[in-house]
Parts: structure tokens; C-alpha cells; sequence
């Protein structure tokens, strides 16, 4: 039997999603009340007067919430938080007149259509008593703190005298802007009215028991009067990991008025939430004549809001790269007048990466030595920060496989008719964590063989779906057809939020796990009813094709589990974590190599060509890991050239809250852009041993575009986005 | 968006020309439709000109008539275009994506508005959209924001690609007025901002463009038009050159340079084209007519990178044009 694991299976929900069958949140087709929020328009102070009497007599308009109206029983003793609020406190919704930040929303106007909703909200009239805002972490670094910020990873060493005593030294700050999630499909919440006061609710989220905790938690709704739903969603990247506030509004509206009531956030809307923040890193490296590393310090000051303090890893991942004895790591944050900021694709890792792999280039440069070797020589093969060696580590074979793919040691070319092009080579190193959560899965057989798996994980268009079914055909031994995969629903069993690139590796450990018991209760009903069989070793039966097969006879799955009882035909099962992920520590990782054009009259940055190989354990499915590689290679350049959301300095607005101005990647910006994996064998990550490969491929990517301009033109850019007025200016 | 009565105009309602006045045309609607979501634009009553004769693409003896309704892309991938106004057929391409050219309109491109981000939104100042309330670019976010032209009120940029070719090749714009036909040069459509930034153009309300006349001078073996921007598509101009030469024996015999991105309409100086007729065809003469070109030059901040850019935009444009690949 052909195995499936390993395979470039389809995406079994690829004939729905190009069908257009699909339902996302929004795509539930039950009459609604359309719900539009009106935005707060000034950064800081507080509402003075709020009329409303316009909106409300405007044709088709069913309710106006407002912090003027709000419901007592929203203000007392009620837990706004979700499982992945940080320290402080969430925001909560028209829960008084304060202004916390530009675009807060002030005002919810439900009518019968979008439309209608939309411009009678327009209709209301505000007045503000404003205040100045403050200016954004640039401004505010006076008030950067340590105390607002969990404990980086310990120093170590004595990186001051290390520092010193280096042959070659370099201190260099590195400034990341703010960038914002934007995937395809906005933010949006259905919800369902029931006559008995229960409510189905359709939310785009990364983990339906997410936005069941928060509902629980705000609106008192036990899990008896709340059901979360999450079929698809189109893309999310962190930005469903918190229940957003449209969910808060759809739910208050539908309770209120008792009415089935849907919000769709407006692309400028999906710019009044979470982002990946602001930040800047303070980089000393030193090394010795050789180029053996001696000294790191890494200092960090991110951006949070003035109400929560979010917080990344960003910084201990300059302690685990390289080797090094001394070292050093800070973290602070500073609030900012602003929402609190979120999780995005690879969190952290990303920023700490981008400034380490900036640095380690000029490190190199500054000692002489080709950066790839001077990667290869200070290669480490076990967890500084942690004292533990690694699960699996196979980043030299990445090296080693990239500079051949790439031709990192080939002259660069330069075009005869354009002389004005200079032509450039950069790399990274990438990693990203391989973790492992608990997870429940449960599975029920038919009459003809079919498999049903409930979980209630998330497909955020990573291909959960379809790499769920691949793992449950191959540890069940029946065909993928046979198999269908459930999720998005807090009535299955419990899951975690799908982020953090561990889905494969916890929802299929689990998915795997419930497969063998459920082998085992074949063998078991078989051998109760086949009594020359009693006492066949379990490991001597082949479970392939649907079928258990011993000694040449072969017995369907469907003929055996006819002599079951009901119950023996579903089983529940939860995984916890492997024992591997307590004594070692697991990463995936990858080196990444790009080729850039810089126009140098004009300043324009180009990348011809990116490479990236990976080593992530297991590769379940090559053909969606590949993609995700993809398109977080593509988001690296975005993140390298491309991608600023832009603060005004007096009202504290974003004013590029729109595809047209607020550039995220094209296709014309992606040339020839290659990924693959290597092997890397792992029997300590999960049982599986895979690791997961979402957020991976944007780690490094930015640090890479940003040596290789470097390297076409002697200009280091230490800042993103880089620009064509960057080059222009330095 | 604000309740609106729709009409859909035939040729029967232009003779009765009184009841546009208060009426805003709708073409292809990629740009009105936009701002009315966004409240910039609030019409009371819309006139869908869609049905209008007024899409053909004509030749004719003295040049070719783009009607108003054609679309960019018709415009563009039109043969006696491609081949005979190539440098127009590169500015449309070069513009928006394929899907917005398939919809967008000759006409609406010319009378589309700026991308000026406080424009855009309605919760901040902006004298363009709400005169007297002040200008948030001039001290805030100018990035893609105006170095010529520009006034105490308002720094904005006419977004267009399009206009810029047309600006360059001197182009005619044929307007219904009152049932009158008046033609109006190309440079005489847009203005710069003054003291009233809300006025865009010098077109009055009812003007109804029916097409764009192209002189016979296509300027197809010696052209470019250099579009520079954030990304390789899909965004609007930071800066554009359109550039177009006739030299004979080295020397140039026509020169014409209109810039996009730097000014409230397509900028260009017929005088300091004339200077440089007769002269030689060199880097030297293209970087005189550039600082020329763009004297007075100002910068508001995020955007004084364009003053160095659109010199040597201009000078690689013009020896593009000179040497074609
Ligand atoms: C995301 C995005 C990116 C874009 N990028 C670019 C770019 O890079 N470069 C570029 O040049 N353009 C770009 N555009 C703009 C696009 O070219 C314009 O939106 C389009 O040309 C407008 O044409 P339309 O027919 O849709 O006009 P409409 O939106 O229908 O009308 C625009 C205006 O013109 C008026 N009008 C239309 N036709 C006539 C007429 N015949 N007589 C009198 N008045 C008339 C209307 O009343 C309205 O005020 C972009 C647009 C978008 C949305
Ligand atoms: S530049 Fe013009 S359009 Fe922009 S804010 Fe100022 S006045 Fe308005």
C-alpha cells in the first residue's frame, strides 16, 4: 500500500476552497443584522458627548451600543480575558468614555443591512475632550522597563570583559517597524440566535476554546448556552489567536437585540488591532582574530500598549544560534498610546533573528571571513540557554546544501547594459521552535469503513485538513479516502490554539495515538471472534488497504467491527507531550540565501533569486510544507522592502490602512524563489517526528536581503523596511 | 455609504444639458465608488455614463481619439497605440493591476483624485476634502506627496501614470459643455493647488469629457517611460518620467519630459523643452534640463528624496529614450 505520510498529497479541502464552497464566518448564510463600528478618530482622552439620535432614526438601523448603554451586568466582576492575554488589562469595549487609542471602537450600529449600518454610523455625532498623544517607542524609550517583561534567557559568562578583550568588535542598533497581520479574508463573526437564548457562533479564530473562554468569561454563557464554530479561515498568520473585538460585538448585539447578527471588519478595520511591534535592538558582538565568537549582547525595547504588556522572545534566540560563552540579554518594553500588540508569523523569532543575523554579517565582514564559514564556525550543537542538548540539529547539512543550490561561491554577474545594477549575495540562518502540546482527538468508525476524527484544532490554510487525514490513513492502515477529518467546533474534544507551528506535531501525535488504540480494538473484537487467533501477537498482524491481514488471510475492518458493540466502534484519546520535549530542546531550522539588484542611481532594490533549505524532521507533507515555506519567504521580502504601518506622529493614526498603501508583497516582486528540506531524523520531538514548518521560512529572511545590499553596495540599512530612499540617503 | 438616486445616462439626456449639473458622473467607478465607502465623496445623485458612444478608439488623419469610456487596458493593447504611441501604451501598463485597467476608464483616469493618505480619511484634516480644515501631510506623512508646485494649503500629487504620457505627448481633451464641444489642451486640464486645494481641475460641473485627441507626433522609435515606486507593481508612482525624443545627428530635434508624482498635475515646461531643441543628445544637456525641469524643487520631509530621484529619474529616462534596448 502506498503510504501516505511523506506524500505531496493534495489538500483535500482544495475542490471546496476553488469552489468557492467553503463557508468562512462570514459566509453563513442565515439572515443577519448586519453589525459596523464606528472608530475612535483622536489617540488619547475621553468622549465628552456622544449623539446618536440621527443613526438611530436612520432607515433600516436596529440598535446603538455605545459605553453610554452598555449593559451593567458587562461591568462587574467580568473577565474580559482569553488564554493568551498578556499581563494587564484586556481591552474592554464601550466600557467607558476613555480613549486609549486611535481607531478604538466607540460605537456598534446593527441594521438591516451593511450598508446601512455602515453610513448611519457616520451619521452619529462625537465630541472629544483630547488630549495629546504621545508619539510612538521612538519617543517614549525614556519609559522603557525592564519590569514590564518576563526574563530573557540568563546571561552568562562575562560578556564586558569578553567584549573588550575581542580582536574584532561591532555595536550597531537595528529598528524594526510595526507590521500588520492582513490576511485575506477580514476578521468576522456570525452568530446565531436560538430561541432559548443559546447561541452559535461562527468566529474567525485560530482555536474555537478560545473565543469559548472569552465568551464565557464576558457574557457568562456556560459551554451549554455557546457553541464556537471555525470551519475555515482564510489566513490569519496571529491575528485569531485572541478573539478579536468583532466577536464582542456580534455576541453583544445578538444578545441584546436577540437576533442572529454578523460582523465583517472592513479592511481599514483589520488595521485596529494586533500587530508585530515595534522594535530596536542594541547589538555588541566580538570576536577573536579567527573569527571565533566571544561576546553577544543583545538589548531589545519593544512596543506594547499602555493597558497590556505584550511580550515576545525575541531576544534569547541571540544566546542559542551561535556558540558563545558570553553573553548577555535585555528585554524592555515601552507603552505606547496604542492597541496591545499581537502575535505575527514566527513572534519574535523573526525580530531577534533579523538583528543577530544583521550583526553576525558585519561581524564577519569586520574579521575577514566569508559569512557562510564564519556560520560554520561558530555552529553549535546543543542549547546554551538551556543547558540541553538538541532533539535534532541537522542546520549543517542546510548550510552545506544551500551553498551548493545557490552557488554562493559563484561570481556574481553584473549586465554590461546596465551598468548602473549592482548585484549582491546575503544569507541567514532561520530557527524556529518544535514544540509539542497536549491535544484530544476522537474517532468513530461506520458501518462501511469511514472514519470520522474530531478535534477541535484549526485550519488557517496551513493544510490541517488534509495532513490530519494523511497521518489517520497511514497509522489506521486504510485509504485517505476513508477518512474525514473534523474541526473548528468546541463541541469536539479540546485542542490547542492552532499557532506556534505545532499543530503536526500535537493535533497528529494525537491523531496518530487514537489511530493505534483503535488497531488495537480491531485486533481485540477480531480475536474475541476468531478464537484460533487468541493468541496472535499484535505486532505479527499487518493493518493495511482497510484490512487486518495474518497468516495470508485478510479480514475487513467493516466485517470484524460488525461483531462490535456501539460504544467499541468510537474512542477518545489524549496525547500528552513525548518525554523528549522536557530533557531536550527542539528547533527546526534553515539557511537562507538571496541574490539582490540595487539600482544605484535610483535606488531601486530588487531580489532576483532566494533559496532556502530546511531541516524540520519529518515532512508529512512536502507539497503544503513547501508552501507554507513559500509564502513565508515571500512574506520575508515583504518584511525586508515592503511592509510599514505608518504611525502619525500627532493623531497617533495608522494612515495606510489599505492594500493600496500599505505595501505588502506582489507576484511581480517574487522572482525565482526555491525551497526544499533536508533529512533529518528525530525520535524525541513527538512521536511523530515532525516539526512544523509554518512560521520557519520568514525567519532570517529580512537579515539575508538586508547583507545582501551590504554586499552589492557597501551600504548597511539597518532598519526596516529598507527603501529606495534609504539607499539614496545613507 | 450615503443613499444615492442613480440614473443611467443616453445620448438623449446631453442635449438637455442643464440636469448634470448636479449630478457625478460614474465610469468605470474604480475610484468614485472607493471614496463614497470611504465618505471622501458624498454625491446625492449619480449619472452611470457606462451606455454612452463614447468608447471607440479612432484613427484619423491627424492623430488618434481615445474615447473617454474606452478602457486603460482597450487603450493600451490598441494596435495604432502599441505601435504608434508606444510611450502611452507603457505608462497604462505600468499602472494599478489588470483587473482595476479592464474596469478603469480613460476619462475617469484623468479626473481621478489624489492618494493622499489624510485625504483619504475622514477623521483628519485636509483642506483638499473639507477646505479651511488644514493640511495633516505638510507636517506629517509626505512621502508621496508634491516638491513642485505645491501651496500653503495642500501638497498632493495628481496620481495618474496615464496623464503623464499624455502629458508628455501633448495631448487635447475633448469636453461637452452646456451641448457645446470645447477642447482644451492637455496641460490646461489639471492645476496646481492655490488657495483651492478642493478644486482638482478646471473642468466645470456637468463637463463631460467624450475623448482624448493624440496629435500624429507618437515619438514610437525614441521614448520611455520610467515608472519608480515601492513595489515592482501594483503601486503608485513615487516618481514617473515620461520622457520622449526626435534627434537627428546627435542634436535633438523635440524634446518632451512630464513628470508624474511630484507635483498636483502632470509636470512640464514646454520653455525648458525649447531650450534644448538644436542642442546635442548627451547626459550633460539631459542633467541641465533636469535641474531646470525641476527648479524650486521642495521638500516637506519624508518625501526630500524626491528632489535627488526625479534628476536622475529624468536623466535615465531621457538616455533610455536615446538608446533603445
Ligand atoms: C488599488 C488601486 C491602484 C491603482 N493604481 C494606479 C496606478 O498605479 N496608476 C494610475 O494611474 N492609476 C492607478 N489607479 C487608479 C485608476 O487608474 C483609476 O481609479 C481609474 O483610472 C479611474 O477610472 P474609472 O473609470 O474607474 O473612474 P471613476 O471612478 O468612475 O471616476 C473617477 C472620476 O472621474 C469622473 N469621470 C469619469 N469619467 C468622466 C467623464 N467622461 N467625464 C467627466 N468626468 C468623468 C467621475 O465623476 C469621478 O469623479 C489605481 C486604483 C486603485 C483602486
Ligand atoms: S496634501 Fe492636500 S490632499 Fe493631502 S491633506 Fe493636505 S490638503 Fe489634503
Amino acid at each position: 500500500m502506498m503510504l501516505n505520510i511523506g506524500n505531496k498529497q493534495q489538500r483535500v479541502d482544495g475542490p471546496q476552497k476553488v469552489s468557492g464552497s467553503a463557508t468562512y464566518s462570514a459566509d453563513i448564510t442565515s439572515q443577519f443584522y448586519h453589525a459596523y463600528v464606528l472608530q475612535s478618530s483622536i489617540a488619547c482622552g475621553s468622549i465628552t458627548a456622544l449623539d446618536t439620535s440621527a443613526a438611530e432614526a436612520f432607515e433600516g438601523v436596529k440598535g446603538i451600543f455605545t459605553h453610554k448603554n452598555l449593559p451593567e451586568r458587562l461591568k462587574n466582576r467580568v473577565d474580559y480575558t482569553d488564554p493568551l492575554s498578556p499581563p494587564g488589562k484586556p481591552f474592554r469595549p464601550f466600557y467607558n468614555n476613555k480613549i486609549l487609542y486611535n481607531g478604538q471602537p466607540i460605537a456598534l450600529v446593527v441594521a438591516e443591512t451593511f450598508e446601512q449600518a455602515r453610513y448611519a454610523s457616520s451619521l452619529i455625532k462625537v465630541t472629544y475632550k483630547e488630549e495629546e498623544f504621545k508619539g510612538s517607542l521612538y519617543e517614549n524609550l525614556k519609559n522603557a522597563s525592564a519590569d514590564r517583561t518576563p526574563d530573557p534567557a540568563s546571561n552568562r559568562g562575562d560578556f564586558k570583559k569578553a567584549f573588550k578583550n575581542s580582536e574584532y568588535t561591532i555595536t550597531q542598533e537595528y529598528r524594526q517597524s510595526r507590521n500588520y497581520h492582513n490576511p485575506m479574508e477580514p476578521h468576522a463573526t456570525s452568530v446565531e440566535y436560538k430561541d432559548d437564548g443559546s447561541i452559535v457562533v461562527y468566529d474567525k479564530i485560530q482555536g474555537v476554546g478560545s473565543s469559548l473562554k472569552y465568551l464565557n468569561g464576558v457574557f457568562g454563557l456556560g459551554a451549554d448556552k455557546v457553541q464556537v464554530k471555525s470551519d475555515f479561515v482564510g489566513g490569519a498568520f496571529g491575528s485569531g489567536l485572541r478573539p478579536q473585538y468583532q466577536l464582542f460585538m456580534a455576541t453583544l448585539a445578538a444578545l441584546e437585540l436577540k437576533r442572529n447578527v454578523q460582523m465583517v471588519m472592513t479592511r481599514a478595520q483589520m488595521f485596529s488591532f494586533g500587530y508585530r511591534p515595534e522594535v530596536i535592538h542594541t547589538m555588541k558582538l566580538g570576536c577573536s582574530k579567527d573569527g571565533t565568537l566571544q561576546a553577544l549582547s543583545h538589548r531589545t525595547v519593544g512596543e506594547t500598549s499602555t493597558f497590556e504588556d505584550f511580550n515576545e522572545t525575541i531576544v534569547d534566540w541571540s544566546g542559542l544560534l551561535y556558540k558563545c560563552e558570553h553573553v548577555n540579554l535585555e528585554y524592555e518594553l515601552t507603552p505606547v498610546q496604542s492597541y496591545t500588540p499581537l502575535d505575527m508569523r514566527a513572534p519574535g523569532g523573526v525580530s531577534g533573528v533579523y538583528a543577530l543575523e544583521c550583526a553576525i554579517d558585519e561581524l564577519a565582514h569586520e574579521a575577514g571571513i566569508d559569512p557562510l564559514e564564519f556560520r560554520r564556525k561558530n555552529y553549535v550543537d546543543y542549547d546554551q540557554n538551556e543547558d540541553k542538548p538538541f532533539t535534532s540539529k541537522e542546520l549543517m547539512a542546510c548550510y552545506d546544501r544551500c551553498e551548493e543550490l545557490f552557488g554562493w561561491k559563484n561570481k556574481k554577474t553584473s549586465s554590461e547594459n546596465e551598468p548602473h545594477l549592482l548585484t549582491g549575495f546575503g544569507m541567514a540562518t532561520g530557527s524556529w521552535e518544535a514544540l509539542q502540546q497536549p491535544a484530544s482527538v476522537s474517532l468513530t468508525m461506520d458501518e462501511n469503513g469511514m472514519f470520522t476524527i474530531k478535534c477541535a484544532t484549526a485550519d488557517i490554510g496551513t493544510g490541517t485538513y488534509t495532513v490530519m487525514s494523511q497521518i489517520a490513513a497511514d497509522k489506521l492502515g486504510v485509504p485517505i479516502e476513508k477518512i474525514e477529518f473534523k474541526l473548528g467546533d468546541t463541541a469536539y474534544p479540546d485542542s490547542p490554539i492552532e499557532g506556534g507551528s505545532w499543530t503536526v506535531s500535537s493535533v497528529g501525535s494525537a491523531v496518530a495515538g487514537v489511530c493505534k488504540k483503535f488497531q488495537y480494538r480491531i485486533a481485540d473484537v477480531w480475536k474475541r471472534n476468531n478464537p484460533d487467533y487468541q493468541q496472535v501477537d499484535f505486532d505479527a498482524i499487518l493493518f493495511q488497504d482497510g484490512n487486518l491481514e495474518y497468516d495470508a488471510k485478510t479480514f475487513s475492518f467493516a466485517e470484524i467491527m460488525q461483531q462490535a458493540s456501539k460504544e467499541e466502534l468510537s474512542i477518545a484519546h489524549n496525547e500528552a507531550k513525548i518525554e523528549g520535549q522536557t530533557t531536550h530542546s527542539g528547533y527546526a531550522h534553515c539557511c537562507v540565501m538571496v541574490e539582490v539588484t540595487v539600482d544605484q542611481d535610483l535606488g531601486i532594490i530588487k531580489v532576483p533569486r532566494i533559496v532556502n533549505v530546511s531541516a524540520a524532521g519529518k515532512i508529512i507533507n512536502p507539497k503544503t510544507a513547501e508552501n507554507q515555506l513559500l509564502g513565508a519567504m515571500i512574506w520575508g521580502l515583504g518584511m525586508a522592502l515592503r511592509e510599514e504601518g505608518m504611525v502619525d506622529s500627532k493623531y497617533g493614526r495608522i494612515m495606510n490602512a489599505n492594500f493600496a498603501e500599505y505595501h505588502i508583497a506582489v507576484n511581480a516582486d517574487v522572482h525565482n524563489i526555491h525551497a526544499e528540506f533536508v533529512e533529518e531524523k528525530d525520535d524525541k520531538v513527538n512521536p511523530l517526528g515532525a516539526k512544523g514548518v509554518g512560521e520557519l521560512g520568514i525567519v532570517g529572511l529580512a537579515s539575508a536581503i538586508s547583507n545582501a545590499i551590504y554586499d552589492a553596495t557597501g551600504k548597511r540599512l539597518r532598519k526596516l523596511p529598507m527603501l529606495l530612499d534609504d539607499i539614496l540617503e545613507v | 455609504m450615503k443613499p444615492f438616486e442613480y440614473t443611467r445616462l443616453s445620448t438623449d439626456d446631453l442635449s438637455s444639458d442643464t440636469a448634470l449639473y448636479d449630478t457625478t458622473f460614474l465610469a468605470g467607478g474604480t475610484n468614485l465608488v472607493d471614496l463614497m465607502k470611504y465618505g471622501v465623496e458624498k454625491p446625492d445623485a449619480i449619472a452611470d455614463i457606462g451606455q454612452l458612444p463614447y468608447d471607440q478608439i479612432e484613427e484619423f488623419a491627424d492623430g488618434l481619439r481615445l474615447g473617454a469610456l474606452a478602457t486603460n487596458a482597450d487603450t493600451a493593447y490598441h494596435p495604432a497605440v502599441k505601435n504608434k504611441y508606444p510611450v502611452l501604451n507603457k505608462a497604462i501598463l505600468s499602472a494599478a493591476s489588470s483587473q482595476l485597467r479592464n474596469r478603469a476608464t480613460n476619462g475617469g483616469n484623468l479626473l481621478q483624485r489624489t492618494r493622499c493618505y489624510y485625504f483619504y480619511d475622514t477623521a483628519m484634516p485636509c483642506n483638499k476634502r473639507e477646505p479651511g480644515s488644514g493640511c495633516a501631510a505638510i507636517k506629517g506623512f509626505n512621502r508621496i506627496h508634491a516638491i513642485l508646485g505645491t501651496s500653503a494649503s495642500c501638497i498632493a500629487t495628481h496620481p495618474s501614470d496615464m496623464c503623464v504620457a499624455l502629458a508628455a505627448l501633448e495631448a487635447k481633451v475633448h469636453i461637452l459643455r452646456k451641448g457645446a464641444t470645447l477642447v482644451m489642451p492637455f496641460d490646461q486640464i489639471h492645476r496646481l493647488p492655490g488657495e483651492h486645494p478642493e478644486k482638482d481641475h478646471n473642468l466645470e460641473p456637468g463637463d463631460l469629457i467624450t475623448h482624448i485627441e493624440l496629435p500624429n507626433e507618437g515619438f514610437s522609435q525614441n521614448f520611455e517611460y520610467l515608472k519608480i515606486r515601492d513595489r515592482e507593481s501594483y503601486a503608485f508612482a513615487l516618481v514617473s518620467v515620461a520622457a520622449c525624443l526626435k534627434v537627428s545627428a546627435g542634436k535633438i530635434e523635440d524634446v518632451r519630459v512630464a513628470l508624474g508624482g511630484v507635483a498636483h498635475k502632470p509636470w512640464k515646461l514646454k520653455e525648458v523643452e525649447h531650450e534644448f531643441i538644436g542642442k546635442e543628445a548627451s547626459t550633460e544637456n539631459f542633467k541641465s534640463l533636469a535641474e531646470k525641469l525641476i527648479k524650486g524643487a521642495q521638500g516637506f520631509g519624508t518625501n526630500n528624496f524626491k528632489i535627488p530621484l526625479v534628476k536622475r529619474a529624468i536623466v535615465r529616462a531621457l538616455n533610455n529614450a536615446l538608446n533603445p534596448s
